[in-house]
């Protein structure tokens, strides 16, 4: 599904914040990222949806290279951070929004807010608040639902379990999960938590200073590798 | 202390994004106060001298007019001077005092070009009084309680900044005996006038003015002081926020969920909320021009002016900062099933529908004859047809983040009209300008709204190559876009 290759990023000062040789993501698979702060999982994401310039390589999703057109958008879905809210608007505006530009009306968007009502909490829908009036944990609850409206084929998390109580930790798990299961949905997942990634993933990926160091399928002895590997 | 504060402004002035993209714009405003200082240099050389041949007393004299000057001063302030403004929330925790980052702050505002502007014009003044021999020792006072009562104006906008309702009204009452005063009704001068020139006759009355600006400073400090916690002022207020469907746009597809979302920026922010009610302002602007009040207005490309002006109120003070309205979700926009074709099309028709909706305001300027109008609809075609795609091409290199949020604190600034609004508004208003005058000149009046109607049909004729122009330029600069809008302004 995703195709990495010679992929760098550097800055002007000539400093390479990402180096990777080889990366194949294929269909269907839960793709954990894990990594210290600067290990450049956020990099490697924003080059995954073409927010940042590639410094030599590229990214193909679905076989579309994404620098070069963008007919990888409507099947993938992300969400990063705060900027991919819009602060003044409700949550469920924004649900619509997304919906609209995926194609969805409203009753598809009402369905899956639906199915996700616990995941809500009951703090999110109806609140008479907007987005920018929520706090960071609700806020990142919308923008995780968010990318699951319309069925995206690719779904990249930055950091979803940051920020959040361990109730919703939970439930956001088995959403993963869930779509991991799913032989058409690939997700992509980076943390820090490394007990969560391996809990959700099926394959992990470690990077250090941008470069992968680890690639490991899951298994019951991957946790302990990895908590060897990040030991001080 | 201060000089650390001092290197923080430095540097968050040298290093924000827009810096580098920008210095064109500071060069132009740099010529612009270049200009200023110069009319006001040549003022108050030349005021002492001009009034005293004519056989007014000139200390008198300008001691009528001050009230209306310094009121102006004000109106100016409001619109365009910037607040003070800092990034006060990781100070507040730091071992320093409040009441020293509230000093620096309002320090800050002594500096500012709006204050410093009038020294160029009182202190050649008050030069000119001395060498035509006034009293020195009443000159000087005078001096003072000008410098004085300018600072005083600084303070008192810093203090009503962001209270329309405050402004407002104060602002009809002033304008209403203005012209009350040019119809001789009533003279507000008559009333005002005996105490500035108390100041001048009495050299020790310069206490008044020098207390009023200590009792101000005071109380703007104790303003800033008070508001300074996390919980008051600089926590944004959150407003019961009601759901919008807007679902008659809906027919319009990709293009009706852009426009909903339009719609809901300018209603729910106060920074794209200001836009509207400056369009409306805008629409007013012509009056000055064809109630021919005003002599050198009635030079036929003025004329063209106010009309751009009258209907573009919108497509200036929004258009111009397409797309940094979206800056906040820039991210998202870009990794969204969106084209931007869709998107630049839906800015496109809220301008043109402000534009048009402006014209149909500004039907009462029939009042001044159907030539009048004429004008506007012209201006209005021209608008929609040319500067709506002209300001979407600016726009594109405009890489200033808005921060849609910033309005609601205290510390922040909320102009949507500002200084650099003026000026990259203008090229777009000589066009037109130009080629009214041409055809005024050579034929007449009708060949000149002509010329304007056909540079504007132009202008829609070419609009999808303009368009595939925009679109590969938001295409090369999207990175670059992305990245600059990361920083908050």
């Amino acid at each position: 599904m995703i195709q990495v290759q010679q992929l760098t990023k550097m800055y002007a000062n000539g400093v390479k914040v990402l180096d990777i040789t080889n990366l194949d993501i294929p269909k269907g698979q839960s793709f954990g990222l894990v990594g210290n702060n600067g290990a450049g999982k956020t990099t490697f994401f924003s080059l995954l949806l073409d927010l940042i310039q590639p410094s030599s390589g590229y990214v193909k999703n679905n076989g579309i290279q994404v620098n070069t057109s963008e007919a990888w958008k409507p099947t993938t879905a992300a969400f990063l951070d705060e900027s991919f809210l819009i602060g003044y608007l409700t949550a469920e505006e924004y649900f619509y929004f997304i919906g609209e530009l995926r194609g969805q009306n409203k009753a598809d968007v009402d369905a899956l807010l639906a199915k996700h009502e616990d995941f809500f909490n009951g703090e999110i829908l109806n609140k008479k608040k907007y987005l920018r009036d929520l706090s960071k944990g609700n806020q990142k609850k919308v923008g995780i639902i968010a990318t699951l409206i319309g069925n995206p084929e690719v779904i990249i998390l930055d950091e979803p379990f940051a920020n959040l109580d361990p109730t919703t930790v939970n439930r956001l798990k088995k959403i993963i999960k869930e779509l991991a299961e799913d032989p058409n949905v690939t997700v992509l997942v980076s943390s820090h938590d490394l007990v969560h990634t391996v809990e959700v993933c099926n394959r992990i990926v470690a990077l250090h200073l941008g470069e992968v160091v680890k690639d490991i399928q899951t298994s019951p002895e991957t946790l302990k590798e990895l908590e060897e590997f990040f030991a001080v | 202390m201060i000089r650390r504060f001092l290197s923080l402004e430095w540097k968050s002035f040298s290093r924000s994004a827009s810096f580098q993209t920008n210095l064109a714009l500071k060069i132009l405003m740099g010529i612009g106060a270049l200009y200023f200082i110069g009319c006001f240099l040549i003022m108050g050389l030349a005021v002492y001298p001009i009034l005293k041949e004519q056989g007014y007393n000139p200390v008198q004299t300008i001691n009528r007019a001050l009230i209306y000057y310094l009121v102006l001063d004000l109106f100016i302030r409001y619109f365009l001077q910037k607040m003070p403004v800092m990034n006060i929330r990781p100070m507040m925790i730091l071992p320093m005092k409040k009441s020293t980052v509230v000093h620096f702050l309002l320090g800050k505002t002594f500096f500012s070009f709006f204050n410093v502007l009038h020294a160029f014009f009182f202190l050649p003044f008050t030069i000119m009084m001395l060498y035509k021999g006034e009293a020195p020792l009443s000159a000087l006072s005078w001096w003072l309680a000008m410098w004085a009562l300018i600072y005083v104006n600084n303070f008192v906008n810093v203090l009503i900044n962001n209270k329309d309702a405050v402004f407002y009204p104060v602002a009809a009452l002033v304008l209403g005996s203005a012209v009350a005063q040019y119809y001789g009704y009533f003279d507000l001068t008559q009333w005002t006038a005996p105490f500035f020139q108390a100041l001048f006759d009495q050299p020790y009355l310069v206490v008044i003015p020098l207390a009023v600006l200590a009792l101000l400073y005071w109380a703007t400090f104790r303003f800033f002081y008070h508001e300074m916690h996390l919980d008051e002022k600089l926590a944004s207020k959150s407003e019961i926020a009601k759901t919008e469907d807007f679902s008659w746009l809906n027919q319009f597809g990709t293009l009706g969920t852009f426009l909903k979302n339009d719609l809901r920026l300018l209603k729910r922010n106060k920074r794209s909320r200001t836009t509207i009610i400056m369009s409306v302002l805008f629409i007013a602007y012509g009056l000055l021009f064809y109630t021919n009040s005003i002599e050198a207005y009635k030079a036929p490309a003025f004329q063209m002016f106010a009309a751009i002006f009258c209907t573009g109120g919108f497509l200036f003070t929004f258009g111009q900062f397409v797309p940094s309205w979206d800056s906040a979700y820039y991210p998202l926009m870009m990794s969204q099933n969106i084209q931007y074709r869709d998107y630049l099309m839906s800015k496109w028709w809220l301008m043109v529908i402000a534009t048009f909706v402006s014209t149909i305001v500004a039907s009462f300027y029939l009042y001044f004859g159907w030539d009048v109008y004429k004008m506007i609809l012209v201006g209005a075609v021209f608008n929609m047809g040319f500067n709506a795609h002209l300001v979407l091409l600016g726009g594109a290199f405009v890489k200033t983040p808005i921060d849609l949020t910033t309005s609601k604190q205290a510390f922040g600034n909320k102009q949507a009209f500002n200084a650099k609004t003026m000026l990259i508004s203008l090229p777009k208003m000589l066009l037109p300008m130009v080629l009214y005058s041409i055809g005024y000149y050579t034929h007449s009046s009708d060949l000149g709204v002509l010329l304007v109607l056909a540079a504007g049909i132009l202008g829609f004729a070419f609009r999808d190559k303009v368009f595939t122009r925009i679109e590969r330029i938001y295409k090369t600069e999207k990175y670059a876009t992305i990245a600059a809008y990361k920083q908050k302004a």
